[in-house]
């Protein structure tokens, strides 16, 4: 420990270690890496097509076995490869709704924690209601109101689309990473730097793209992965209930297959509730953890000595 | 201290109208009963379809309608539900008093194993069951209600009924079919496992607040004059620790009102619990808006109502808050 001490590291080399020194946290990228791996590979991987019956009927909830290591659903198809092709969808609703919620709550916050005054207060007021409601509640709601203004339908898709859910996200996610941003601006913006800044003439915008969001880069990286896990997890809900992306041409995600085990327990399928909901599990842990980790990494005040 | 409290009521009354207002447009421009009635009814008069609308409470002027709506609601003339044409109110309080069970059932119970987590966690921080505590408060938050409970629902009923001839709980209703009359315990055995499903998520939740807030008292300076003036371990924790620890873990507890709703809302889904939830989720799918408005009142007024609380606990508890 002293030897390393001695050598001057860099601020990022610091997060580094201290990610890195967060074991679930490494574990956790693992798993996600090699999940990706195997749906970005996914014509390989998978043993079936999304829509292909094992065998010939009988073929319906078929328990593991050799030829369907994961069962079949109601129509004879392999749990297995429609777990890959799912996560697939799955995870690009939870990176794209993410990405657009957060770089719409990324400035949104930014905006509002420099200028304050009115639009702060209101945008605060705004987001304080947003978060204080039910999600689900919220949700179904503006998914109404969103699909019934037609003139969102180029941008939004058809109601039962992958689009419509991932533009639903984005819009929806933005407040908790507006809060966020803006508490950090609101710190960031007392400082020397910011100082310096101003008094060279330096233009709001100039301040706001070329100091202060790239000094609030951690906690939108953490604020990053949460969103995709909220968005995930708010798909499969979604689907669960009724109201996700429909599966169109026997496509799948995530959420169809959770949403399925709902009919399955009472029956005793139990593989067809366990395995959906257990890929679920492992995806939301993960990225939460790599999330935790990214915190304490990014977060110098919570330094608990490497 | 009385005129804090005194605006701050004040000021709840137009945010409730312009929350119920914002809440009525979302609901009308979501909701379109009028055109799938006449859809059903092609050949409905004139008179038929006004008079629809006049029952059901649908202007279609939405600004006009949402003070005819208000009219009526504080009047006490609510407009019946579509499908039906049912009165809404005794729907609505035979949900409540479900979800008012099950939900303080779950908070209580939730609160309870939560904070006692949390300050056992806090006491030794970095031991092996503070490890244990937060590891497992992570991994309760990150599962989602729904998940938990179709596992519980697999377990304690379809799996335990086939392993030993029968299950160990219940898995829907308040009741079994047919059963008339108040009886305590089998309402408990029917509400042990949407009570659990709740519960953990605000065990994990609290679990983590309590920690925190514990552990920064405890590295505060009162603590150590506290203890430096000779007080007992156990009363330097409780007087000074654990109140000083529960201020801010109030504020929260009363602003999560809105997140406790919503697993409530998922987990009587699932359990066919009559609820609050429930009522929600048909009336919804159905697009049931003279259903779904007194609902979102309820919502929103409760919503505003704890955070009312939140505010008026913290002023009261922190004495260094100044309200003037």
């Amino acid at each position: 420990m002293s030897k390393q001490e001695s050598t001057v590291l860099s601020p990022r080399q610091m997060a580094f270690r201290r990610f890195v020194s967060h074991k679930a946290a490494v574990a956790s990228c693992i798993i996600i890496g090699l999940l990706t791996l195997f749906i970005v590979l996914a014509p390989l991987t998978a043993r079936y097509g999304v829509n292909e019956s094992v065998q010939a009927p009988p073929n319906s909830f078929l328990t593991p076995r050799a030829k369907s290591w994961l069962g079949t659903d109601d129509i004879g198809r392999d749990l297995y490869s429609r777990l890959i092709y799912g996560v697939r969808v799955s995870l690009l609703i939870g990176l794209a709704s993410a990405i657009i919620s957060v770089t719409l709550g990324a400035l949104v916050g930014a905006v509002a924690g420099f200028r304050g005054g009115k639009f702060d207060d209101i945008m605060m007021r705004v987001t304080d209601l947003f978060l204080a409601f039910p999600f689900l509640v919220t949700l179904l709601v503006v998914r109404n109101v969103l699909g019934a203004l037609p003139w969102l339908r180029p941008i939004t898709g058809d109601m039962s689309s992958v689009r419509f859910i991932i533009v639903l996200f984005g819009l929806f996610g933005w407040m908790g990473v507006a809060r966020i941003v803006r508490g950090q601006v609101l710190s960031l913006k007392e400082r020397e730097f910011v100082e310096a800044a101003r008094a060279v003439g330096a233009s709001r915008r100039y301040i706001i793209t070329r100091h202060l969001l790239p000094n609030s880069v951690g906690p939108i990286m953490v604020a990053l992965t949460f969103s995709v896990v909220g968005a995930i997890i708010g798909e499969s809900t979604l689907a669960f209930f009724g109201y996700g992306p429909q599966a169109g041409d026997g496509a799948t995600s995530l959420g169809i297959l959770v949403g399925a085990a709902k009919g399955a327990v009472q029956t005793g399928y139990w593989w067809l509730a366990v395995f959906p909901c257990l890929v679920l599990i492992v995806i939301a842990l993960s990225i939460n953890f790599i999330g935790d980790a990214l915190r304490d990494a990014t977060d110098p005040r919570l330094d608990r000595g490497v | 201290m009385f005129r804090y409290i005194l605006r701050r009521v004040a000021w709840s009354i137009p945010t409730l109208l312009i929350v119920t207002f914002l809440v009525y447009l979302a609901l009308r421009i979501g909701t379109d009963p009028v055109a799938s009635y006449k859809r059903i009814n092609p050949r409905a008069s004139r008179a038929k379809i006004a008079e629809y609308i006049d029952v059901n409470g649908l202007d279609p002027n939405f600004v006009q309608g949402y003070f005819k709506w208000l009219k009526n609601f504080v009047t006490g003339e609510w407009p019946r539900s579509i499908k039906g044409r049912r009165e809404v109110w005794p729907a609505l309080k035979d949900a409540m008093a479900n979800t008012l069970r099950l939900g303080s059932a779950a908070t209580v119970v939730g609160i309870f194993f939560g904070l006692i987590a949390g300050v056992l966690a806090a006491l030794r921080p970095g031991g092996k069951r503070d490890v244990f505590i937060n590891t497992s408060a992570f991994v309760g938050i990150s599962i989602p209600p729904f998940i938990s409970a179709i596992m519980f629902q697999l377990l304690f009923a379809v799996y335990w009924q086939k392993w030993f001839g029968e299950s160990l709980f219940p898995t829907s209703g308040v009741y079994p079919a047919g059963h008339t009359g108040f009886d305590l315990f089998l309402m408990l055995k029917f509400m042990a496992l949407p009570t659990l499903v709740v519960a953990i998520q605000i065990i994990a939740t609290y679990s983590r607040y309590m920690r925190s807030s514990l552990l920064d008292v405890l590295n505060s300076d009162y603590m150590r004059t506290a203890r430096s003036k000779g007080i007992s371990e156990r009363r330097v924790l409780i007087k000074h620790g654990m109140r000083n620890a529960l201020i801010p873990v109030v504020t929260i507890a009363a602003l999560d009102v809105g997140s406790i709703v919503g697993g409530l809302i998922i987990t009587e889904n699932i359990f066919s619990y009559p609820g609050m939830g429930l009522y929600f989720l048909k009336s919804f799918g159905e697009g049931d808006f003279p259903l779904l408005m007194p609902w979102m009142v309820v919502i929103v007024a409760s919503v505003l109502f704890f955070n009312l609380i939140a505010d008026i606990s913290y002023a009261w508890l922190d004495p260094r808050i100044r309200l003037e």
